[in-house]
């Protein structure tokens, strides 16, 4: 089928299941016992003073309705309340913090920086690592390279992030001093102090990645040089890394990519931990204090917002590989 | 006579420290000559030829002397290795479709072959030899192919690429490993005379491996039978086949299924006097004077004692169609099935013979017509009904690799349809195990013996079997023995006629191999796109083809003697280009 | 004479791998043998916590303010590792740390296990019927393992365990929350494998002798499978505690005062310069039993493999 059919399909399939996760999530928090009106209401909270609050949040309006008017407000914007105590939320709207006095949107790209910065740059380092790490071990198969960089690659993936967080940073933080322990510093005001506060928080991430990747690299290769066109590229005399490269690595590179893709959208998971473990105040911490401060418009747009990086990904997953792999376009 | 191009001698080769799977091996090739190295599996005919380039996993240990234009191959370093491939001796391997690497275009690959060798060739002057390499190879549209991928090209198309590719760097010398085994029997005319043509007109010397040999008797100047790692026998064609001195050869060739018409006096089922019995069954003593004078079916379809013999399927105006759209994979289909005989459905791959098939035993969507077994309508069957049907048809696969449950007991799998419904104790059952293994030739204390232990053959037997537990009506054997070596083919062919003589239920015999159902059909369907193109008894159809696909058909397919073929192919050569 | 063709086992089925073909090879495997046994041992531990208490004198939750100083620090070397305490105590309350260990194995152990057994059977369940039968149901299934995939699963797990009420007990809950999370990648790759065999012909064979739907999927696809399910379940169990473990360490897991190792490597941030075996002793508890399960995973699964070690 022709490629554009193919996106919109896949588009189409990705909001669909938006919709069902924005619903469910919905459903969950803001309908559940937990009533968020009583969350903001000051103490002591009367009667009247609870349904004034209602009203302005809109909760009092029937279960389709308040869904509704939420996601109305992710494309059109939303206000709260009417007359003097109005608060307008901009488009996108993915809800209000009432205990921030931000929107969500606002509160999420004002952290975004910091948890872009540790994921993005981790995200490359475990993937040359990884990758690399893994067709060296494959090559050398049985050897002592090979034996060392598994055994190293199973401690990886059985090392929790935050246990080799904090052997970091208490190896090279307090014992060596020579790395800032905690805390972020913004690119554009310090580059330098920038890097170096990232350094040990992207070798963290990176380590326990590039096990997972040098891992599945590894048996890829090993599956994909031991096929049969492996052997016709040597007959016809090429040579030893060109076979290698183009023949091997290209074919085992594939379900690698789709992995990278899936992970890069599911960043915003891997980045909660690491920011605690390095006091970083990103989107992580947003969400932690949100849990235990009931903020729940936090909480649900978090989620949203969380979930809606991952459909993406997956729906750029799924487009990069039918133009990496032509297999798949036909079959599609 | 030139000067030998390659010379092998004492090759052996071993694998980390098992037992050496080629022994001694020793060979020759000349410019403009073919050698065959012919062997069943595990002959060590392609560890052979692979080790001649060095082409072997790491494991090989190779040993002896492979000297190419003078230089000792053997031991000899990675870059001398990589001049000779491609540049020196090119390669053809038996998977094409497994052979190019499915994420680059057939182009790419090309170009890099022609690459990997010094060459002053910009880019439109590698793009022009492509082109020309494709089209020597038969290829009419070589702008298509070069930019398509290899899952978008038939069998046939890119067994072509590859031999051009394996020209691409100039070659003196040409290893073909089964190339053609994996291809339709017409595709494969098409082929082997690329092939030799391709080998005369540019004086290659050809190693050729195959198991087949007519594909031997078609191609070849010279041969050299293998069998579990030893050289058997070596010789010119004309003389091995005349006169076979090994007694392996011998076997070789009298288990080879004959396509052409039998002396007139013998019955559709002929003698197993000339050929030896199987690896382990009894010694086949068939009373063919019995068979003869009962087997007045020979030719004549009128005949009233084959007419009244009871119908046990029967297949009317039969469509298939597995999706909603596009067209019906199979329509139009008649069939009569007969207990105690076989209907022998022939075609190529894709012309949906397996379909019906699996028709038969309820297994496909069927949109028209109607489907009967035993007297009972199958289409509209359910539940119960449903399964009562399918107790009187057996069924007999492919690929003994797979027919069997590889976690359960052989004696569990024959078993099982007993115990689907449900008719017999646990006693019971064991001790029909053990007849129907004995039925079929096997020891009946293997009943507690897994799959993997037994080979291709016994597994055979094994599905043979199962198929007979419930002792059906019908038994649809599935191209029961391609996957097999000829001499075991030959001896499960020899079973499934014994026990139809036994037990008396009606064959639809499956197959692509027109010698295959020569030897037991009694009546033939030729298939072809879905459709049945001919039809009508064996000898009739087989020595009297009215239609033009099964001329074609049967003058595609080689024969195992040297001088009938050379003949066959002249005649085959008039049919030239309607095959692609 | 007939010649004598011994015909030898078609390679392609490959070797044994009956339950005694592999556990024999994953006895040759020192490395395998050592984490069978290190899991073993910690489910001894676990198991027998109690036990143990009563032999050491100390629990987790008796206070011992004694061993701490006036910052609320342990004194003494390696924070506070005496007769009486063998791992120190627990800054600020001054709480046994080996008691913490030992009873925070049954928490790891307890609920990683179960989540595991929820996730694989539910994943089982689910994907060798969407692979077996096919047609809407599988399209509609599989339409929610999407779902369920969009999910950002840590945000929404810690989400989840701070609205539901707190009489729901919180080892069930995260327990289910996790199981919940796991299962769709379990039934991806048992459907995955399930339409593989459903093609084989032996598969195809018993529809086509009368056998009915379950009859197949019991004797044909789930003996097949087992492999599949087993090497996934033993790399599962790491996840599974390991997820628990992060859920504590973020402070949203099992409530206090249970024990949970997570939860003591979370509150030893804030104490990795001063007492830093508060970190170690739980930490490294934690990835010795991941690294003991992944390990023997990896064997079972190169044992099970019927092309053979890939090692």
């Amino acid at each position: 089928m022709s490629t554009f059919r193919f996106i919109a399909i896949r588009i189409l399939g990705a909001a669909v299941v938006l919709l069902v996760v924005a619903a469910i999530t919905y459903a969950l928090f803001m309908l559940l016992p937990t009533n968020p009106a009583r969350a903001i209401c000051d103490k002591p909270c009367t009667p009247d003073r609870l349904r004034e609050v209602q009203a302005f949040l809109g909760t009092d309006k029937p279960w389709l309705a308040q869904f509704g008017a939420y996601l109305a407000g992710i494309f059109t914007g939303r206000t709260f309340g009417s007359g003097a105590s109005v608060i307008t939320c901009a488009a996108p709207c993915f809800g209000y913090s009432f205990q921030l006095h931000e929107s969500v949107t606002e509160l999420i790209l004002s952290r975004l920086p910091v948890t872009a910065s540790i994921a993005v740059g981790a995200a490359v380092l475990w993937l040359v690592a990884g990758v690399f790490g893994g067709t060296v071990s494959a090559l050398r198969r049985g050897t002592f390279v090979d034996r060392a960089v598994m055994t190293v690659a199973v401690a990886g993936v059985s090392s929790p992030a935050y246990l080799i967080g904090l052997l970091g940073i208490l190896l090279f933080g307090f014992v060596l001093g020579i790395l800032p322990t905690s805390g972020y510093v913004a690119f554009a005001d310090d580059p330098v102090g920038w890097f170096m506060h990232l350094i040990l928080p992207w070798c963290v991430l990176a380590f326990i990645s590039a096990a997972i990747y040098a891992r599945l690299t590894r048996g890829e290769m090993l599956e994909s040089m031991s096929q049969d066109f492996v052997r016709t590229a040597r007959a016809k005399g090429l040579r030893e890394r060109q076979v290698v490269v183009r023949h091997g690595l290209r074919t085992a590179i594939l379900p690698v990519v789709t992995l990278f893709g899936l992970d890069l959208g599911s960043l915003l998971g891997g980045a909660v931990i690491t920011e605690k473990v390095f006091s970083m105040q990103g989107l992580g911490a947003l969400l932690i204090d949100a849990v235990h401060t009931l903020d729940l418009q936090v909480v649900v747009g978090f989620t949203l917002f969380s979930a809606l990086l991952i459909v993406t990904a997956n729906v750029i997953v799924d487009v990069v590989y039918a133009f990496v792999d032509p297999r798949v376009r036909r079959r599609a | 006579m030139s000067s030998p191009l390659l010379e092998v001698e004492g090759l052996r080769v071993a694998f980390g420290d098992a037992e050496p799977v080629v022994r001694d091996v020793s060979f020759t090739l000349t410019p403009g000559r073919v050698l065959a190295l012919v062997g069943e599996s595990g002959s060590g005919k392609s560890v052979s030829a692979m080790s001649v380039l060095g082409l072997l996993p790491p494991e090989a240990r190779v040993s002896g002397s492979v000297r190419f234009r003078g230089e000792e191959l053997v031991g000899a370093s990675d870059d001398t290795l990589r001049a000779v491939r491609g540049a020196g001796i090119g390669v053809v391997f038996q998977e094409p479709m497994n052979s190019f690497t499915p994420v680059l275009s057939i182009g790419t690959q090309v170009a890099e072959a022609i690459r990997a060798h010094p060459t002053d060739l910009d880019r439109a002057a590698v793009s022009a030899r492509i082109d020309e390499l494709l089209r020597a190879a038969g290829l009419t549209d070589p702008e298509r192919i070069r930019t398509a991928y290899p899952h978008e090209l038939s069998g046939g198309q890119l067994q072509r690429a590859m031999i051009a590719m394996a020209l691409a760097g100039d070659p003196v010398a040409l290893i073909a490993d089964e190339p053609t085994t994996a291809l339709d029997v017409t595709v494969q005319a098409g082929i082997l005379d690329l092939l030799r043509r391709l080998g005369r007109e540019r004086s290659l010397a050809v190693l050729l491996i195959t198991h087949d040999m007519g594909v031997v008797a078609d191609v070849a100047d010279e041969l050299l039978v293998m069998r579990r790692g030893d050289p058997v026998e070596h010789g010119t064609v004309a003389e091995v086949f005349a006169h076979p001195s090994a007694d392996y050869t011998r076997e070789l060739l009298a288990a080879v299924p004959s396509l052409e018409a039998r002396p007139a006096s013998v019955g559709p089922r002929t003698s197993t006097a000339t050929r030896p019995g199987g690896p382990d069954s009894a010694p086949a003593s068939r009373d063919l004077s019995a068979d003869a004078s009962t087997d007045s079916a020979s030719a004549d379809v009128d005949d009233p004692s084959r007419a009244s013999r009871q119908s046990v399927a029967r297949l009317r105006d039969v469509a298939v169609r597995y999706s909603r759209r596009g067209g019906p994979t199979v329509s139009g289909i008649d069939l009569d099935l007969r207990a105690g005989e076989t209907v022998g459905l022939v075609g190529e791959s894709g012309s949906g013979k397996s379909t019906i098939g699996r028709a038969l035993a309820g297994l496909v969507p069927v949109v028209a017509g109607s489907v009967e077994v035993d007297g009972s309508g199958l289409r509209t069957a359910r539940g119960q009904r449903l399964r009562e049907l399918r107790s009187r048809v057996g069924i007999v696969f492919q690929d003994p690799a797979s027919s069997l449950n590889p976690r359960q007991t052989i004696g569990w799998s024959i078993a099982e349809p007993l115990l689907v419904h449900g008719t017999a104790s646990a006693a019971d059952r064991a001790e029909r195990v053990r007849d129907l293994l004995t039925a079929v030739q096997l020891d009946p204390s293997w009943a507690e013996r897994f799959p993997h232990q037994l080979s291709g053959g016994q597994r055979q037997r094994v599905a043979v079997a199962r198929a007979l537990a419930l002792r059906p009506a019908l038994v649809i054997a599935d191209e029961p023995t391609s996957a097999l070596d000829v001499t075991v083919q030959a001896a499960v062919l020899d079973l499934l006629a014994q026990l139809q003589d036994e037990f008396g239920f009606g064959m639809l015999l499956i197959s692509h191999d027109l010698a295959v159902v020569r030897q037991l059909a009694d009546e033939v369907v030729v298939l072809h796109d879905g459709r049945v193109v001919e039809r009508g008894t064996t000898d009739a159809v087989l020595d009297d083809p009215q239609q033009d696909y099964t001329r074609m058909l049967l003058a595609a397919a080689p024969v195992a003697d040297p001088v009938r073929q050379a003949a066959r192919r002249e005649a085959w050569r008039a049919w030239e280009g309607v095959a692609s | 004479m007939t010649a004598n063709v011994v015909e030898r086992p078609v390679a392609s089925s490959g070797r044994a791998t009956g339950f005694r073909a592999v556990v024999r090879r994953v006895r040759q495997d020192r490395w395998a043998v050592t984490s069978a046994v290190v899991i073993v041992v910690f489910l001894v531990v676990a198991v027998a916590a109690p036990l143990i208490s009563a032999v050491t004198g100390q629990d987790p939750y008796g206070y011992d303010i004694d061993a701490l100083n006036s910052f609320g620090a342990p004194k003494g070397f390696g924070g506070g590792i005496s007769g009486e305490h063998w791992f120190g105590v627990e800054p600020l309350t001054g709480r046994d740390l080996f008691a913490i260990v030992t009873y925070g194995a049954r928490t790891s152990l307890g609920i990683g296990l179960a989540a595991t057994l929820v996730s694989i059977v539910i994943g089982v369940l689910v994907g060798v019927t969407t692979g077996f039968f096919g047609g809407w149901y599988d399209r509609v299934l599989s339409r929610v393992v999407d779902v369920i995939f969009g999910f950002p699963s840590l945000v929404f797990m810690i989400a989840l365990t701070a609205i539901v009420p707190t009489s729901f007990p919180k080892p069930v809950l995260v327990v289910l929350v996790i199981g919940f999370f796991g299962w769709p990648s379990v039934a991806r790759v048992v459907r995955g494998q399930t339409l593989s065999l459903v093609s084989r012909n032996y598969v195809v064979a018993s529809t086509a002798m009368g056998a009915g739907r379950w009859h197949v999927i019991r004797t044909q696809l789930l003996p097949n499978l087992a492999a599949t399910i087993t090497v996934y379940a033993t790399i599962s169990i790491p996840s599974m505690i390991g997820a628990e473990a992060a859920l504590s360490f973020l402070a949203v897991g099992v409530t206090p005062p249970t024990p949970s190792w997570g939860r003591s490597i979370g509150d030893a941030v804030g104490w990795v310069q001063t007492d830093p075996m508060y970190l170690v002793f739980p930490g490294v508890a934690l990835f010795l039993i991941t690294l003991a399960f992944n390990v023997l995973g990896d064997a079972l699964r190169d044992a099970l493999d019927p092309r053979g070690a890939r090692r």
